[in-house]
């Protein structure tokens, strides 16, 4: 069953960056990209389960600030070790001027 | 009152004090603005070029002065100049493209990485998975791979690293075991099954390229080619480890406060170069991402929640000797860094059979 959820409004996240969203005792992180698209994948690093939210966003590449782990948070996929796990992704659709994320 | 001899701790990964580290959030961080951090952490190609493409101008050119000195008096002050940024250089800047955070793009930093790990005779692999382990447990013991000195620590043995006798010989040795595809207990702790085979791979090339140089040298009756490959890594990494040796010796075990278990030391601008600004090693810990080059404005940032910076390294040494010395005889001591009055505290934390008397 779909369960679209607003996370965050569009100027919430500046370009190139990211935010943390928490629902339902799950962490999820929110990406507005540079070219203005958003995406969202889990919030914790699949390597050791920090907040991706305090890393850094270059490009489509969010990297983990605690061993610099990279991942396109486009399609979740691990780009650098220590970070070999891939991420999760959940759609995203921008309405009015906010951003909802398709949670479980 | 008891005669029983102190009981120094078990510091490999599978012994008796092998227990799980803290959970990362229990890590203390000192609080900078989002868009700061940003700023700090961000990378530039253009830096990092300049940066490495200077260091390997330096070593090849003087690397050349070596070779046109050869045969002469000359050519052991350009040994002494060449080696440092051979064997010194390389063991920073493995270090930092370890990180990744050197520059933007991903290939230079895994270029310049693959390039220094030679040079240290470090296996980039290992490594990789080694250093990440000792900044999810920095000095905890147990867990760390990378405890440079764990008590009783070995005065002696860190001044034989000078010439890096100590690790290096035993990187030499890891060299045969991963090229016969072999690890210890501790390595399979923290290295995982599927970088195994490019780890061993990776050993067999720089083994063979070791093993080729010194056929040279024996071929042309000559020391030259193995003073230009893979001695420097040993007569040369002196100031590397002269520097390094102030990060973590004498500071506290098993707490989850970089503030208090790393140094930050100020260095004159050659050694700072040398070293890749990992003087910084309080911030480096605290916030990995932020790249060499921005280190001294993060220092800025966070000073005053941070315990006073050394003076030198000079000034380091005073404390961490004496402090190392009497670690010989009692296991709990170590160095209490001051925090300033505004600082945060440290954080409240639990970890089993150890506690941290403030
Ligand atoms: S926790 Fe993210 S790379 Fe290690």
């Amino acid at each position: 069953m779909s369960n679209w959820t607003r996370a965050c409004a569009v100027d919430d996240i500046e370009e190139e960056d990211l935010i943390r969203f928490d629902h339902n005792g799950r962490t999820y992180a929110v990406y507005r990209s540079p070219s203005d698209e958003y995406f969202c994948t889990d919030g914790l690093c699949t390597h050791e389960q920090v907040h991706l939210a305090d890393g850094l966003v270059m490009d489509y590449i969010i990297e983990c600030p605690m061993h610099n782990g990279q991942f396109d948070y486009r399609t979740g996929k691990a780009m650098r070790s220590p970070a070999c796990v891939d991420l999760r992704t959940y759609p995203v659709r921008v309405e009015n001027g906010q951003v909802f994320v398709e949670v479980e | 009152m008891t005669d029983e001899a102190p009981r120094f701790r078990d510091y490999s990964l599978t012994g008796i004090d092998a227990r799980p580290g803290f959970e990362p959030g229990q890590w203390y961080s000192s609080p900078i603005p989002r868009k700061r951090l940003k700023q700090l952490m961000r990378r530039s190609d253009r830096k990092g070029l300049i940066n490495n493409g200077l260091w390997i101008g330096l070593t090849v050119v003087t690397g050349c002065l070596l070779v046109a000195t050869w045969g002469s008096w000359w050519a052991l002050p350009a040994a002494f100049v060449y080696g440092i940024f051979y064997g010194s250089g390389a063991d920073s800047r493995w270090h930092e493209c370890g990180h990744g955070t050197v520059f933007k793009t991903r290939w230079l930093n895994n270029v310049f990485y693959h390039l220094a790990s030679f040079m240290s005779l470090k296996n980039p692999y290992l490594w990789r998975w080694s250093h990440t382990r000792h900044h999810t447990d920095t000095i905890v013991v147990g867990r760390d791979p990378e405890i440079a000195f764990p008590r009783p620590p070995s005065i002696l043995g860190m001044f034989t690293n000078l010439l890096y006798l100590r690790s290096g010989l035993k990187e030499f040795d890891r060299m045969i075991r991963l090229s016969l595809g072999r690890l210890t207990d501790d390595e399979k702790q923290y290295l995982i099954e599927s970088e195994r085979p490019p780890a061993f791979w990776t050993s067999r090339v720089h083994l063979a390229v070791h093993l080729s140089v010194v056929g040279v040298s024996i071929w042309t009756q000559s020391w030259l080619p193995l003073m230009l490959i893979g001695l420097p890594s040993f007569y040369g990494s002196w100031l590397h480890h002269l520097l390094a040796a102030t990060q973590h010796a004498g500071l506290a075990e098993d707490l989850p406060d970089h503030r208090l278990n790393s140094r930050t030391v100020y260095l004159n601008p050659f050694f700072s170069f040398i070293y890749s600004n990992m003087n910084y090693h309080v911030e480096h810990h605290m916030y990995p991402m932020v790249p060499f080059y921005t280190l001294p404005e993060l220092h800025e940032e966070i000073k005053n929640d941070c315990p006073p910076a050394y003076s030198s390294s000079i000034a380091a040494y005073r404390e961490m000797i004496p402090a190392m010395l009497r670690q010989r005889r009692d296991p709990n001591h170590f160095v209490r860094r001051p925090l300033p009055e505004q600082a945060n505290p440290t954080p409240h934390y639990v970890r089993p059979q150890f506690v941290y008397a403030t």
